[in-house]
């Protein structure tokens, strides 16, 4: 078992990460800085506002960065027939989300933890603050990634179900957002420690969620 | 070959408020092999697919002893790979098993990008990671549809020695296949 699973999250990550077939991480750290370059032109060049409001702004840079590979996660792979060949060969559909959100978030996670790194620079966010925004998304891009693959697969299959699963995203990465953002104005642990646990529950429910979409939408 | 047993029981299939079929029995043994014909649309591979356990029947059971390989349209292969890569993801999952990719006149086409391949191509490659399965009960949802004339002989010579190797096989399709000792479910005896 550990074998397949380990094969099919080499496949996940050829497929998702730099260079692979479906987007690769480049697009959404690109995607990722220049938001964070184009708000210091939106805001001005006042620099304490723009280093009271950046914290936020990276945070919500990523949600939406998490969000653009979101109709490549799973509705390709339903379409091949991939799933059912699986489900052929007793592997629950539950194992191949947990090594699909594995996968999401090593493709877009720890790059965008080190985009943030001159995004927090254009913003002016520096020392003490910076680390806070990093461990904010540390604790915070697994909830993301488990989100994303929940949804993708409870979106795939329909009509415009790209659209739906961005709207469907945002509204269940509020606690996320609140507490990882928050973080930042209350200066540390309680914040990073909420947003480590939204990201636990999601991660904790989501290959459950997605494995049931999916088996949901064969009938 | 491992042990294997296929029957179903009284089955009936509902797509949408349809009755597609109803009271369908039948059992088959090691070796035996079943072609389900009927037009389109009489539920042919809506049965298989209940069979394979990927559609819940409206009715009936299907009870059955090892494992089951699937072969319907969808190639199941990565459209971007090429084939030899796309078809080892599937001999890291099933097993080092041959899938007889040179009797399926496929080595020439290890390198080429599976969505390069034609229809009747891609049907030989979904029947090599059939194969490489070694599972002992076949599902065929139109296996000969793309196929030329040597590619439709192939796939009966493949079958025989399947079902001969004491495995079991299920057919759906609308043309005749030669197989020897092939039983045959006319679908439209089970109209609901």
């Amino acid at each position: 078992m550990i074998r397949v699973l380990l094969s099919l999250l080499r496949r996940d990550l050829g497929l998702l990460l730099a260079g692979g077939r479906r987007g690769g991480a480049l697009l959404p750290v690109l995607f990722f800085l220049s938001v964070a370059m184009l708000f210091p032109f939106a805001v001005g060049p006042d620099a304490p506002v723009l280093a009271r409001t950046g914290g936020g702004v990276i945070w919500v840079a990523a949600l939406l960065a998490a969000i653009l590979p979101l109709d490549r996660l799973v509705e390709p792979d339903l379409e091949l027939g991939l799933f059912d060949q699986w489900a052929l060969r007793g592997i629950s559909e539950e194992w191949i989300m947990a090594v699909r959100i594995i996968a999401h978030w090593l493709s877009f996670g720890p790059p965008l933890m080190l985009a943030a790194l001159p995004a927090a620079a254009l913003v002016g966010i520096d020392g003490d603050k910076l680390r806070i925004v990093e461990l904010g998304m540390l604790a915070g891009t697994p909830g993301l990634a488990a989100l994303g693959v929940m949804v993708a697969a409870i979106t795939a299959g329909l009509r415009g179900g790209a659209a739906l699963g961005g709207l469907l995203v945002i509204p269940l990465a509020i606690p996320l957002l609140v507490f990882g953002a928050g973080s930042l104005a209350t200066g540390g642990e309680t914040g990073l420690a909420l947003t480590a646990a939204a990201s636990l529950v999601l991660l904790a429910m989501a290959p459950f969620a997605a494995g049931a979409a999916i088996r949901a939408g064969r009938g | 070959m491992q042990a294997c047993r296929l029957s179903v029981q009284d089955l009936a299939c509902r797509r949408g408020d349809r009755l597609l079929f109803a009271r369908l029995s039948f059992a088959l043994a090691p070796g035996e092999a079943l072609q389900l014909a009927g037009a389109n649309g009489i539920g042919k591979s809506s049965l298989i697919r209940i069979i394979a356990g990927l559609l819940p029947a409206y009715a009936g059971t299907v009870s059955s002893e090892g494992a089951m390989g699937l072969v319907d349209e969808r190639p199941a292969l990565d459209p971007h790979q090429p084939l030899g890569k796309a078809l080892a993801l599937w001999q890291q999952i099933d097993g080092p098993a041959d899938n007889l990719a040179a009797r399926l006149g496929l080595a020439e086409l290890m390198d080429v990008p599976v969505r390069y391949l034609s229809t009747g191509q891609k049907k030989r490659a979904a029947l090599a990671r059939l194969i490489g399965q070694s599972a002992p009960i076949w599902l065929l949802d139109e296996p000969l549809n793309g196929l030329d004339v040597k590619g439709v002989a192939l796939v009966e010579s493949l079958a025989a020695d399947h079902c001969r190797a004491g495995g079991i096989c299920v057919i759906a399709s609308h043309q005749p296949m030669a197989l020897p000792a092939l039983r045959q479910v006319a679908m439209q005896d089970y109209l609901a």
